[in-house]
This record gives C-alpha cells, structure tokens and sequence, in this order.
C-alpha cells in the first residue's frame, strides 16, 4: 500500500520537506469536460465569491450574528470536488461551510435567511453560519467542533455500505482538524472497515491564528495517510479542475471498492478566520502573493484560453449572479423570525412530556 | 413470563429488537467475538452476524461520532461504552452531535440512537471506573437518560430505547446484572420511557430511588415498616425527562422524602427532584427533602472505604427517621 | 382544574360589580349556563352565568361586597380540589371555616361546664375568627418555626399556634404536633377575649367627629321573618316575667355520672334542662297552652322549641314529645337539629308548633336576660349562665354552682300564679333531679 502512496505524491519537496503545491503536477492541461460542466462550475465559483462577498457586507451591517467565517479563496475545493459527486451522495463539512452548501444545491435565498436566522432559512434559523443542513440534497452541515464532522462522516459512509447502496460520503476539513484525535480515529475505521468515505483537507495554512508549522509535526497532510495504510491524493486546491479529477478518482474507489481516500487540498483564505479576526499573523505581502493565483483568476483565463468564456459572457454570469444574491439579501429581509413556539420545537423527536 | 437474570434480561432485548428491525446494529469494545465484556451480548455475533454486530477499536469518541454519522443516514446504531465511565472521552459526539442534530438542523435530522452500558460503582475498581453520570446527560435537552433496576424494568426500557427516535443513554449497573427477576416473554413488551414506577406503596414516607439503590431502598422500607413507618418506593426508571408527578403524588400523601442515589449530591439528579418538589409540593412538605447520596469523593479502591462511600440501607432508614422526626 | 370565576363585564361601561346575591353557595354543584349570582352594576342588576362545570367551592366576595372587574369572587372545581393556591393572599378576618364537619356543639348546646377546658371536640367552632399565628418566642431568633404542611392544617383547624410545643428540630412545629393538638385536651381558644384590633391609621381631626362610616346589608329572608313574627310577639302579646335562682350542683353532678356511664350519650346540661322543663310542663298543663283567640289550646305533649344561633339569625328547632324522651335522646336529637339549623337544611314542620320554647345564653357569660315569646307558645324560658356563687345553707356560707332562669309569661294564658307554681316546680327538679324518677 505504501507504494501506492509514494506514487500518488506529487510535487517536490520544498524546504523542511513540505510539499510545493504550485509544483504539482498540472493537472488540468488538457480540458477533458464538456462546455456546460465548465461553465457551470465557473459559474459556481463566482456565485460562491459574490455571496460570500455579500455576506460580509450583511455582517458588518449587524445583519448576520454570531460568527461568519467565509470561503473567499477556496472556491476550487468546494466546487471541484463536489462537482464529482451524484446528487444522492452525502456531503458534511465545517462552519467555514457556506460554499459546499451552495455547491451542494442550497439554494442563495434559503442559505441566506438562515444566516439572517429567519424562519425560512435551510435550519429554519435554528443553527446559523455554522450549522446549515439540507436533507433534499443530502447536505449533512455544518459542525462547530473542529473536526467533530470527521466521525459523523465516517458514520454516513458506514450507513451506505450497511444499506449496501453505493453512495459515498464526503467530508471537508481544515488542516488543523487534523490534530484533533477525531481524525486519527476515523481513518482507522475507514481503512479498517473500508469504508467508502473521502475525507478531504483544504489546507489553507492557518488554524485561525496559527500557521501550520507551528502546529504540526508531520506538516504534509496526505502523508498521514500512510500511518492507516489509507490511499492518499496531494493536489493544488486553487487549481478547480485538477480538485474534480482526483476527487473523481476518489470516488470511484468509494463506490467501487469502497475504501476511503485521504485528499490534501493546498489552499488559501482570502479573508480572516471570521469576520472577527484582526489578521495580525500574517502579512498583506503573503496574502497578495496568494492572490495571484485566486482560483477564479486561474480558471478564468484557462476558459478565456480554450475559448469556453469571453469576457462578456463574464459580464452577463456577474449581472445574473448579482440578481440572484440581491434577490436573497431581499428574501432574508423579507422572511418572518421564528415563532416563539419554535424555541421548544425539535429538542425530540419523540417528544414525551406534555409541555 | 420466566425468571431470569438482569443480564440476560438485556440480552433478550437486544435479540428482539434486532430481529425486528434490519436497521438495528450493534457496535462496541469486545461486544461480538468476546461475547460481551459483562456478556450482555453473548450470542449476538452468532445469531446475527459481523455485519450487525461490530467490535470496535478503542476509539470511543470515533466509534460514538460513527454511531451519530451512521444514525444521520438512517441507521439505528446501539453503542456499547464498556463502561460509561468511557463514554467521557465520546462526549463531544454525545452532546455536540447526538443532542443536537436534530434541533440545529431545524428538524431534519432524527439521531435515533442507544448508548448503553454499566454505570456507576463496581466492586474496587478504583476512581475512574467507578463514576455514575447520569446527572451529566441528563443535563442536556435533546437526550434521554433511563436506568433500568430490575430485568423487567431492563428489557422492557431497552426495547423502548431502541424504538425510540430520539439519542438514549441507557445506564446499566454491573452490580446488578447477576440480579434475578420475572420477565414476561411475549415480544412486544415494552415499558414506556418517562414514567415512573411505584415499587413499594406507603404512606408515611417516600423515597426515590433508582438503579443499584432500589433494592437498597425496598430493603430499608422493609425494616423500617417493623417500626411501624410505611415507605412508599418510587423508581423514575426514566431520568430525562423525569415523571415528577408520580413523585409529587406521593409527596401529597406522605409529606416527606428522602432521596436515596449513589451519586455524587452536588448537582446530582438528587438535586433536581428536590428543587422540583420544593416548586410544586412546598405546602405538603412536614420536613425538607432529604437526600442519601454517594460520598462526595472520588471512589477509592479499599473495600473499608468503598463501602463507606456508598449509600446502603442503615443509611437510608436513619434518613427516613429523621425526616418522620423519630429519635 | 378549578378555576377562578371573576367579576364579568355586564354592561359596556361597568368597571366593577357589587354582588347582590349568591344564587348558588359553596358545595353546590354548578353547570354551564346556570346562573350563579345577581351583581349589581352601574346599570342594573344582572345574572352572572357560570362558565364551567363543577362545584362551587369557594366564594371570595360575599353578598354586599364590590369586586372591579376582572377579579376573582369564586372558585369552581371538582369536588375537594385544593386550590390554596388560587385563593391568594389569606384573608383571616374573613376566612370560612373548611368544609370539615363542624362537629362542635354550638351556642345554645355549649355545655355548662363553669371554667373548664373544653373536653375533645371533633373540629373547633367554625365560624369563629381564625387566630392569628401569634410570634412566640422560640429559643433562636423569636422565629416560630413550623414546617410548611404543619402552618396550613393549624391554619384550617383554627388552631392558635402559640399554644403548641414544636416537636422537630429547633422547636419547629410538625404535622404531628398540630395533629395531637387536633385531637387532644390542649385548649384551642384562649380564653383572653379576642378583641377586633383597632386598625392603626392617623385619623385626620375631622373624622373622629364626623358620623360613623357605614354599611347595608340586605334582610335576608330568616330575618324578615323573625321580625315580623316578634314585632307580632311582643306588642299584642302581654309579657310579665319571672326569675329565679337555682342550685345547679346535682344537676350538674347528675350530668357528669350519666356521662360516666354512657360517655357516647354526651348529655349536656341543656338536655337536663329540656328534660325538666317538659316534666315540669306535664305538671302544670296551664303552661303548656297557648293562647288561640276564641280558644286556649292545652297540649297533651311538650313539643320544645331549642332556639340556635345560626348565621343568618335565630331558628328554634322542636324536639316533639321530651316528656317521653330519655336524657341521651334529647341530646342526640338537640345535636342533629342544630347541626342541620346551622346547614339550613331544616324542613319547615321541624321549627314550627312548638309549645314551649328555651333559650340559653349562659355560655356567653350572660348572667340572666329575658326572652320574647314565640307566638303561639303560652312562654319561654331564658337560661343564664352557671357560676358558683356564695349562697347560704343550714346557717353557712357554701360556694354553690348557681344559674339564674327568667321565664316570659303570656298573661292571656299564664297567671302569674300559675307561671310561678311552674317556675318553682321546675328549680325544685333541677335542684333535685331524683324527682324524675319518682313521678307517679
């Protein structure tokens, strides 16, 4: 097994052995997709960019409460790797969640209400940024606990090979989950029992304040999955179309073999941990020099290359998009609060006492 | 109906519930291939197979978050903790996942699961394996906490249990499982959560009790009513949500109660039936509630003093002598 | 679930109510729809519909008395309910004895006995004021302390917890102790009067000297009655009086063995007095006569009236034929229609036609006072109260049980001749109640 990883790590070491991602093997040179899939998931990419770029003008309007940790940067992840799921297969992730949820099919509006903690939000304003969840398109949330998705998810993969169905679940975490002995656990299962579950690191180097050599010892993700003889994929996580192809692959031996996959994602945020975080531990200079290849940028002029996209088709998707963000903004405005009933509803489902 | 012992009680109730339904399975430390490490599940693997019946791992909070995962996508997972003492390491799962689910999902989603296992003191096995929990989980809306004190009471309380939507802890005493008792038979008994029991009518005294101190309790208003003082025994059987109207009842008619638990008392389920009582049966009250609790101590490991920390039945009856003002 | 029953907006403008009249009291049975009271409003007066099914088993606002609107001025549940929780504040002063059955004899039965305590009662007199939990000092801090079920059962049974000994820790009063109390010898009234404290209010200078504020109360029925009939007693009727001063130490002696003997009899001395009374009328068939325009009635039986106090007035109960009756049946009869007086549950033939009729103030300390006639009765006899006296006999100075008796004469019927023969037979059979059993 173990050579099976070597082969499947890309790149070259860079200092202290950590792995380069921009050295990653180009993956998406040739463009093996259809037309549609390509738009659609450029299309994605940017919805996900101009929500959460709304989302942060809601939060500082006093709109949205409580925390609001946004996606800007990572959209390849989300939108790559979800673009190689089937409806019926489950998705869970973390509270920096909003672009998997509208990956997945939350729709703006429902998303939107939830954060504004409206009755007609996906939750029905019961959980908030944190905590969307969707049973019609299989969006399992939305877990505050750092890494408290990674078990659960392992569970859902479980239920499908019980049920014998052949769906798969895949799970999204951030490199620091990956300290939390939930981790560990989990992969032990999932290679012990084989589980089809894929768990995906977005690797964005920052656990909140705290770069990632500060906080890990082995600091190549992927590489941990050798210590449960789990098949692991290294992949640059700005680049949208290499996260689809690996998340493919991966898929593929959940539903085929099912054994679970451990993808590492090298990725960057954009914003803060939260619209709270002051940003002092790290520097203007670094975030530019990520800006540089901001997925939508590098997509973008992969499209315009290959002649997918023009620059007016770019304007017409903004005008869309910008309708269909203004068009939740107005609907979460609009939604009722939760009744006050609804503060005692859904404690049980069986619920035994009178009041 | 048949005799049996507490244990094979519960192995009853995992049998039928089962057979009865593909979606039940079961997972835990040494639960198939050793047969159960307090042989509960002794059978299990034979009957219904490694698929259903998982040894798992040392990896409670893995296992637990599983069980809650697994229950999300529409399985009935029924978790063993070896003991609940181990179920600490889990409780990130027990509390952040299972309880809530439902609720933060506005709800979507069920999380119809069983955790089960002994509580509670054992015999010497020291401060870490010697914990009762249950005022922890039954602290938290969203789960529901049941201690079974007899086999009937077992096997009809777990058949509940897993038919129940809702995340159950189901606390079992190791003391206990050699215990006999009659069961009835037939498949579809159940005994409904959230109700509570009278074991014993009076009409001078009541005390509450559950789990390892019913017995306790039924033993000291046996000595008690030679004295003449006739003690009303009532075991909740459901911790969460509690059945406090049985207790009131009793209040009205005797006035006075003791409380008797192996627990710790501060923030114990002791403190909360008292803080009931207090709110709704004040005007029947002749003495304040009393409780008869576990010493406030960690357990420790010599025989001498593991039995000074646990509440037994001379305890109890000085208790009820106080409360009726006799000596 | 009881619930209150609360003054109704009866018309557009009412902002509270005065309740004329219950139509309905406390154990009735009630039924949606049925009227429950008449209240009187700004307007009129007007029906007040019950809105639930039950019984009435409370009334909070009492006939006279105003309530605004939305107040509660009844409880209606299920029978025996508690709902001390939807009383709210207690109002002592006003507070109706509890449904308990008033065991306890009442003023006209009170026995005689002069300074002891009461003997064991079921329940205490009921309509007495409930005493205020006087603050005893207990050996803390002046704190009586008492446990909460202990506070409400003295409550209910009117008894003065100054008067009891916590059993429980601290002194703390304890169900057991006010259950002793209940049942034991332990005096529940003190003896002290009882008097209405003066409420403490600076009165501005004018009102001391301006006239008393005051209140109406409708007649009620009973009292209507009574007036009419006395007014038609004592004006046509042509009263003199009669008193004497009677010995009562073997009366009382006699009362005491019978009690000895049959301890269920309970015999008081009113029931010796009734007793003597009707031999004494038996005697002298001039006496038990009355007066009837063109005729003087005889009767061949004494039929007497026991006048009881009741809460709405003075009723006079008969026990038909005493001269045939035994003490313990006089006795057992005078409880039972004084109880059933007190409920208002006596049937009109059970007050009327007596032919003599007795009335005994002594229990409230009256030494001697002189009664109306119920008309037709030819007279009355007015007991006062036991007290010994100092008296004289074979030369000495005796202390002596002694009761002073004034009997009211119809001077159509009765001499004065004829009413003094009756009154010396009877002081001579009260003072030597032997007489009884030698009548030929």
């Amino acid at each position: 097994m173990s050579s099976q990883s070597t082969e499947q790590r890309e790149g070259t070491r860079g200092a202290a052995g950590v792995l380069d991602p921009s050295s990653a093997k180009p993956q998406s040179n040739t463009l093996e997709e259809d037309r549609e899939t390509l738009l659609a998931m450029f299309r994605q990419m940017l919805l996900i960019r101009r929500f959460e770029e709304k989302c942060a003008e809601s939060y500082s309007l006093g709109k949205i409460g409580g925390f609001c940790h946004l996606y800007i940067g990572q959209e390849a992840v989300a939108v790559g790797a979800i673009s190689a799921l089937r409806p019926d297969d489950y998705v869970l992730t973390s509270y920096r969640e909003h672009g998997q949820a509208i990956a997945k099919g939350i729709t703006p509006d429902a998303v939107m209400a939830e954060l504004y903690g409206k009755a007609t939000g996906c939750s029905r304003g019961k959980g908030g940024s944190m905590h969307l969840f969707d049973a019609d398109v299989n969006f399992l949330g939305g877990h505050a606990i750092v890494g408290g998705q990674i078990p659960l998810a392992t569970g859902v993969a479980f239920a499908s090979k019980y049920k014998e169905t052949d769906q798969v679940a895949l799970c999204f975490f951030g490199e620091a989950a990956v300290n939390q002995g939930a981790f560990h656990e989990s992969l032990n299962m999932a290679q012990l029992w084989k589980l089809p579950c894929i768990y995906i690191c977005e690797n964005n180097k920052y656990g909140m304040g705290t770069s990632l050599e500060r906080a890990m010892s082995l600091q190549n993700v992927s590489e941990k999955a050798c210590a449960y003889e789990l098949a692991s994929e290294f992949v640059d996580g700005m680049d949208v179309l290499a996260m689809r192809q690996v998340t493919q692959r991966a898929v593929k031996r959940a539903r085929e073999q099912s054994a679970p996959t451990l993808i590492e994602a090298r990725t960057y945020r954009f914003m803060g941990h939260s619209m709270s975080d002051p940003g002092k531990y790290r520097t203007r200079a670094e975030i530019e020099k990520y800006q540089e290849r901001d997925p939508i940028k590098l997509f973008t002029a992969t499209l315009i290359e290959n002649d997918i996209l023009t620059d007016k088709g770019i304007e017409e998707f903004e005008a869309e998009i910008k309708e269909e963000i203004e068009h939740a903004v107005r609907f979460a405005e609009d939604s009722p609060e939760p009744e006050p009933e609804e503060l005692y509803t859904n404690v049980y489902a069986n619920p035994l006492t009178k009041d | 109906m048949a005799e049996m012992t507490m244990r094979d009680a519960l192995n009853q109730a995992l049998r039928e519930e089962l057979a009865r339904d593909e979606a039940v399975f079961l997972m835990g430390e040494e639960v198939a291939e050793y047969q159960g490490a307090y042989k509960v599940t002794r059978g299990l693997l034979d009957e219904f197979g490694p698929k259903r019946i998982i040894d798992t791992p040392i990896t409670e909070l893995g296992f637990a978050g599983l069980g809650v995962g697994a229950a999300m996508a529409g399985l009935r997972p029924i978790v063993e903790f070896m003991t609940f003492n181990f179920s600490i390491l889990a409780t990130d799962q027990i509390i952040n996942s299972a309880a809530k689910m439902l609720y933060m999902s506005g709800g979507q989603f069920k999380i119809p699961i069983v955790f089960r296992g002994p509580g509670g003191s054992a015999y010497q096995v020291s401060s870490q394996h010697s914990q009762a929990l249950e005022s922890w989980y039954a602290y938290f809306p969203g789960l529901k906490v049941v201690m079974p004190s007899t086999p009937a009471d077992a096997k009809g309380l777990l058949k509940s249990a897993i038919r129940d939507d809702d995340p159950v802890i189901f606390i079992e005493q190791e003391r206990m499982y050699g215990m006999k008792g009659e069961v009835p038979g037939n498949e579809d008994f159940i005994i409904p959560l959230g109700v509570a029991e009278v074991k014993r009518e009076g009409t001078d005294a009541t005390i509450v009790a559950r789990s390892l101190m019913v017995p306790v309790a039924l033993k000291a208003a046996e000595e008690l009513e030679k004295d003449g003082v006739s003690c009303e025994v009532i075991d909740p059987r459901t911790i969460r949500p509690l059945d406090i109207d049985t207790i009131i009842d009793s209040v009205r008619k005797t006035n006075r109660v003791v409380v008797a638990e192996e627990s710790h008392p501060f923030c114990g389920v002791g403190a909360e039936i008292s803080a009931q009582i207090a709110e709704r049966a004040f005007d029947y009250l002749d003495a304040p509630v009393t409780r008869v609790s576990g010493a406030d101590v960690p357990m420790p490991y010599a025989k001498s003093l593991e039995q000074l920390a646990l509440p037994d039945y001379e305890k109890l009856i000085q208790a009820v002598r106080k409360v009726s003002y006799l000596d | 679930m009881a619930t209150q029953v609360v003054m109704p907006k009866l018309s557009p403008t009412m902002e509270e109510g005065q309740l004329s009249r219950w139509l309905k009291k406390e154990g009735d049975k009630v039924s949606m729809g049925e009227p429950l009271a008449e209240i009187d409003t700004d307007k009129a007066t007007m029906e007040m519909q019950s809105l639930a099914n039950g019984v009435l088993l409370k009334i909070l606002v009492n006939e006279g008395e105003s309530a605004p609107l939305g107040d509660p001025i009844a409880i209606v549940g299920a029978e025996g309910e508690d709902i001390s929780n939807l009383i709210g504040p207690k109002k002592s002063a006003k507070e109706e004895a509890p449904t308990a059955k008033p065991e306890a004899e009442e003023t006209e039965e009170r026995e005689q006995e002069p300074k002891k305590a009461a003997t064991a009662v079921a329940k205490p007199a009921p309509k007495e004021e409930a005493p205020r939990p006087v603050t005893t000092p207990s050996r803390d801090d002046g704190r009586q302390l008492i446990s909460p079920i202990a506070a409400r059962m003295a409550a209910e049974a009117g008894i003065n917890l100054k008067s009891l000994q916590g059993s429980g820790p601290g002194g703390r009063i304890v169900k057991r102790d006010v259950e002793d109390a209940i049942s034991s010898k332990v005096e529940r009234i003190p003896t002290t009067p009882r008097l209405r404290a003066v409420p403490a209010r600076s009165l501005e200078k004018g009102e001391v000297y301006a006239p008393s504020a005051y209140r109406d109360e409708t007649v009620s029925e009973m009292r209507r009655t009574i007036a009419k009939r006395l007014v038609t007693s004592l004006g046509p009727v042509p009263h003199f009086f009669l008193t004497t001063e009677i010995d009562m130490e073997r009366a009382a002696d006699l009362r005491r063995a019978i009690n000895e003997l049959y301890p269920d009899a309970k015999v008081s001395i009113n029931d010796v007095i009734i007793k003597v009374a009707a031999a004494a009328l038996i005697q002298h068939p001039q006496v038990n006569a009355s007066f009837q325009e063109k005729n003087i009635r005889y009767y061949e039986h004494a039929d007497i009236g026991v006048a009881v106090a009741t809460e709405n007035g003075l009723i006079t109960p008969v026990v038909r034929s005493a001269d045939l009756k035994s003490l313990p049946e006089i006795g057992a009869e005078v409880r039972e229609l004084a109880e059933r007086a007190r409920a208002r549950k006596l049937k009109p033939e059970e007050y009327t036609g007596a032919t003599f009729s007795i009335s005994n103030l002594g229990m409230f300390g009256i030494d001697e006072f002189t009664a109306v006639i119920n008309p037709p009765e030819g007279a009355i006899l007015a007991i006062g109260a036991m007290a010994p006296k100092p008296v004289v006999r074979d030369g000495q100075i005796v202390v002596r049980q002694t009761m002073r008796v004034t009997m009211s004469c119809d001077h159509r019927v009765v001499d004065g001749a004829t009413g003094a023969q009756f009154l010396q037979t009877f002081k001579q059979v009260m003072e030597n109640p032997l007489y009884l059993f030698l009548a030929q």
